[in-house]
């Protein structure tokens, strides 16, 4: 037997070994030699590396999942947007109390008596963060680009109310000077329109429509966001973006509005766990939180008691479509049914609760100034008396049928749960629930392959067309399979309509038929916004519809609470 | 030889598990850019899929990538459009090791010890407290293990950071939660090893030789008894240094655990394979030095 000499644990031995076996003979004696200077350098490294902290920012903000992009073109996600405005603006911008749009980068309008035309000056004073004059024809390039395809805009749709845009857009026209946007001169911007917009002013507001440094893009093609010193037209320079750790901005001196910047540095945090949010802010190490994703469902109860917690309004509607083309969801009256049967404000109270309204209509409430007609009630007399009709009396002979929803998230297992309950009790119906994976939902959704299907869907712009136009029978988005002339007409006049006051009328009518006519789809409830934050100590948020927060109006008052090693802090 | 032999088959494994990953992510239905928000005009998905090659057949994307491999190109990340996987890798990467390093020594720092004290006091209540400790951190996950660390260590007593990744004091939580599972595991594992071993012929006879206990214990038989440890080392470190989703996300820690998992359900195909081949060159290459370091260990093991 061959008995060990060497102790097993004899670190240094052991790796003098492992480089003598590969005939590293010095470097081996050397290492046993070196080994307590070793230890002392590599412990030295890590405390020191670990050691090195930035300065702390004025204001540090938990801004949901990390941004896909801060491309103007490609960013999607709401927690990407809030990035993104603080860095490229537009010709307006998002008043920081109301959301509505108000002079950007260009200081003033004109808008042609028949609202097709706007000209645009843009401010003398307008330069990028690197000094260059923003001009008119950077306009026109942020714009075109765009319109390229190969850019990948997915929300290009936004600009289709120029003139030639849509053609540019699908190749129809290969002639950028054809597109309705013109620099007259390096201060003046005429854009075409193709019919009149009411909404015009606040797409351009919108971060997709920013505009973005030219040179920079072409130089540095897909990472030209990486770029230092990067030319932004915004309130706020990028000073660091490393991914699933954090965002930090650096206030913009040559921002048009620098002297009303509120915070010189400040940092957004990527987070997706409601708690971890929650602990953040509650020790102080976060000032903010707004992602309405990160309020902890668990704790609601506890938390919209406090004072430092918000919710309010928002623009978007939790609804589910109908896929009409399948039998018997072809007949309205089995929809309307369908719908009358539903006791929405259970569902509010008993699952979403974090201040979401109940919905009869589609437009959510406060949207522009419109207001939306009544829908449906909540009716099961008549839902039973309309399926009897439908000749389902007492859900006899009503053929097997399924609700498709999402994994992710727990709200939509529980809202399909209570409608397969209420639809049970109320109409004697069998609902099947089909839970996929979301992007596989996602296809299904898309190629119309369900008999009901959970939806959802948040305004672009703060308008009732952001939401009606998508069920125009050639609309991508429509995904129910119903087309109705009457609902395309409407829309299409109201939105040719100068006159707001006749514009609302028409849109209502139109509205009216989805809701309360044909019901391709069923409104469940309207989201809430949410966020957390202490008014005692920070100012600048204002609550409002699109859950808009501009970034340089918002500081903090109060000494930092962060808790570190030593400090203490008060409850 | 044997392991230059070993480390030269490599590179074929690596292509098949490469051209696994990358045929595997494409046959999960749905697509990278598949949004809740239709596309407004095919075109731009047109455009989009013509960018990254995805409008080629499997095979020609597939020569494409390794072609990229070759120059060290993992190519771009479709989900994070403006970064490439090499980016994230590289951002993610450091943090990841760090704290998996740790995390793997503060396992065996605690699971050694542990287990062979259990081994050599067998029998006794402080044994069975023992035992009954390192079971349980086996039978509780980190999901649980975290939060009440940081209901404790952080918001009670004030004592360490929630969350995020700055200074060496949030470190700490972390590596408790990621390390305490593997430290039980180790503990088990040592123990069994050292009860196996105190029964084997050598062991008799070093004793009959008059040896002391201390060195009975020490000299010869803990050598053996820690093989075990050695060979769940490697998978061990290959799973905590590519970091741990569950971790990462509590303490919201910016490693590439995350992106292991979230790569996969956002079809961010390039991500997905570059992912895969990272974890499995490591897993091969830490199986390897597991084999080299039984043959310092174990004398009945040569590999010549």
């Amino acid at each position: 037997m061959n008995f060990p000499t060497a102790m097993p644990w004899n670190f240094p031995g052991m790796a003098r070994r492992l480089l003598a076996q590969f005939g590293l003979r010095v470097a081996a004696e050397n290492f046993t030699r070196l080994f307590p200077r070793w230890l002392f350098v590599l412990v030295l490294a890590f405390s020191v590396g670990c050691g090195i902290r930035e300065r702390p920012a004025d204001l540090v903000i938990i801004n949901g999942p990390e941004p896909e992009s801060l491309d103007p073109a490609i960013q999607t996600g709401q927690a990407d947007g809030r990035v993104v405005g603080s860095l490229f603006e537009g010709l307006t911008r998002y008043n920081s109390v109301t959301a509505n749009p108000e002079p950007g980068l260009a200081e003033r309008w004109e808008i042609s008596p028949d609202n097709r035309t706007y000209t645009f000056f843009l401010r003398t004073n307008a330069a990028w963060s690197t000094g260059e004059p923003i001009t008119a024809d950077d306009v026109v390039y942020s714009w075109l680009r765009l319109l390229k395809p190969e850019t990948g805009c997915e929300y290009v749709g936004l600009l289709f109310y120029i003139k030639n845009a849509e053609a540019f857009n699908s190749h129809s026209t290969s002639d950028p000077t054809r597109v309705g946007v013109r620099a007259l001169d390096a201060r003046i911007l005429r854009v075409e329109l193709e019919g009149p917009t009411a909404f015009f002013l606040d797409l351009c507001a919108t971060p997709t429509l920013a505009v973005v440094p030219r040179a920079t893009i072409e130089k540095f093609g897909d990472r030209w966001l990486m770029v230092w010193p990067l030319p932004v037209s915004g309130a706020y320079q990028l000073e660091s973006w490393r991914l699933n750790d954090k965002i930090r901005l650096r206030k913009n001196p040559r921002y048009w509005d620098a002297a009303n910047t509120q915070s010189e540095v400040v940092d957004l945090l990527p987070c997706t766990l409601a708690s971890t949010a929650l602990n953040l802010y509650q020790t102080g190490a976060a000032d903010i939180v707004w992602d309405k994703e990160l309020v902890p469902n668990e704790l609601l109860d506890v938390v919209l008691k406090r004072s430092d917690f918000h919710a309010f309004n928002y623009l978007g509607t939790y609804f589910f479509r109908f896929n009409v083309t399948r039998k018997p969801f072809d007949d309205p009256r089995v929809r309307k049914a369908l719908a009358l049967a539903i006791n929405k404000r259970r569902l509010v109270e008993k699952f979403a609760r974090a201040g979401e309204s109940v919905a009869d209509h589609y437009v959510p409430d406060g949207t522009g100034d419109y207001h939306a007609p009544a829908g449906l009630g909540y009716d099961p007399a008549e839902a039973r008396r309309l399926l009897a009709e439908a000749g389902f009396p007492g859900g006899k002979n009503f053929p097997p049928f399924h609700y498709l929803y999402n994994a992710n998230g727990k709200i939509h297992e529980q809202i399909a749960l209570e409608l397969k309950e209420m639809w049970k009790q109320e109409l004697g119906l069998n609902l099947d629930l089909r839970k996929l994976e979301w992007k596989v939902y996602l296809t299904t959704q898309s190629k119309t392959d369900f008999d009901l299907c959970r939806s959802s869907w948040i305004g672009d712009y703060n308008d009732p067309n952001t939401f009606l136009d998508m069920f125009m029978g050639n609309n991508g988005n429509n995904r129910t399979g119903w087309k109705n002339a009457r609902y395309d007409q409407f829309v299409r006049e109201g939105n040719q309509q100068a006159d707001p006051v006749a514009r609302e009328k028409l849109l209502r009518t139109a509205e009216q038929i989805l809701v309360k006519e044909e019901l391709p789809i069923v409104p469940l409830y309207f989201y809430a916004g949410c966020n957390y934050w202490d008014p005692g100590k920070i100012q600048g948020i204002s609550n409002n519809i699109r859950d808009e927060h501009p970034i340089r109006v918002i500081r903090k008052t109060a000494a930092s609470r962060r808790i570190g090693l030593g400090e203490t802090r008060t409850p | 030889m044997y392991f230059l032999r070993r480390l030269t088959f490599l590179v074929p494994l690596m292509l098949v598990i490469s051209l696994l990953a990358f045929v595997l992510v494409r046959v999960a239905p749905g697509g990278p850019f598949d949004r809740e928000r239709q596309h407004t005009s095919p075109e731009i998905e047109r455009a989009l899929k013509a960018k990254y090659h995805l409008d080629e057949p499997v095979w020609k994307q597939y020569l494409r990538y390794v072609r990229g491999l070759v120059y060290g190109d993992f190519g771009p990340s479709l989900k994070y459009r403006n970064h490439t996987v090499s980016d994230i890798i590289v951002q993610g990467l450091p943090v990841s090791l760090a704290l998996g390093t740790l995390a793997f020594c503060f396992a065996l720092g605690l699971g050694i010890p542990t287990g062979v004290f259990t081994a050599i006091r067998k029998g006794d209540w402080a044994e069975h407290a023992a035992s009954f400790a390192s079971l349980l951190t086996i039978c509780v996950p980190a999901l649980v293990v975290g939060p009440v660390l940081i209901m404790w260590l952080a918001i009670r007593w004030h004592w360490l950071p929630v969350a995020l990744w700055e200074s060496p004091w949030h470190v700490i939580l972390p590596t408790l939660t990621l390390g305490i599972y593997f430290a039980g595991r180790v503990a088990r594992l040592m123990r069994e090893g050292m009860l196996t071993t105190l029964q084997a012929e050598f062991i008799i006879a070093a004793r009959a030789k008059g040896l002391s206990e201390r060195a009975v214990f020490f000299r010869h038989a803990f050598r053996l008894a820690i093989l075990p440890v050695v060979s769940y080392s490697g998978p061990l470190l290959a799973d905590l240094l590519t970091g741990s989703f569950v971790v990462e996300n509590i303490f919201q820690i910016p490693g590439i655990g995350v992106f292991m998992v979230n790569s996969s359900l956002s079809r961010d195909y390039p991500m997905v394979v570059g992912l895969v081949l990272l974890y499995a060159i490591l897993l091969l290459v830490l199986n390897l030095l597991v084999d080299f370091s039984y043959s310092l260990l174990d004398p009945r093991v040569r590999h010549e």
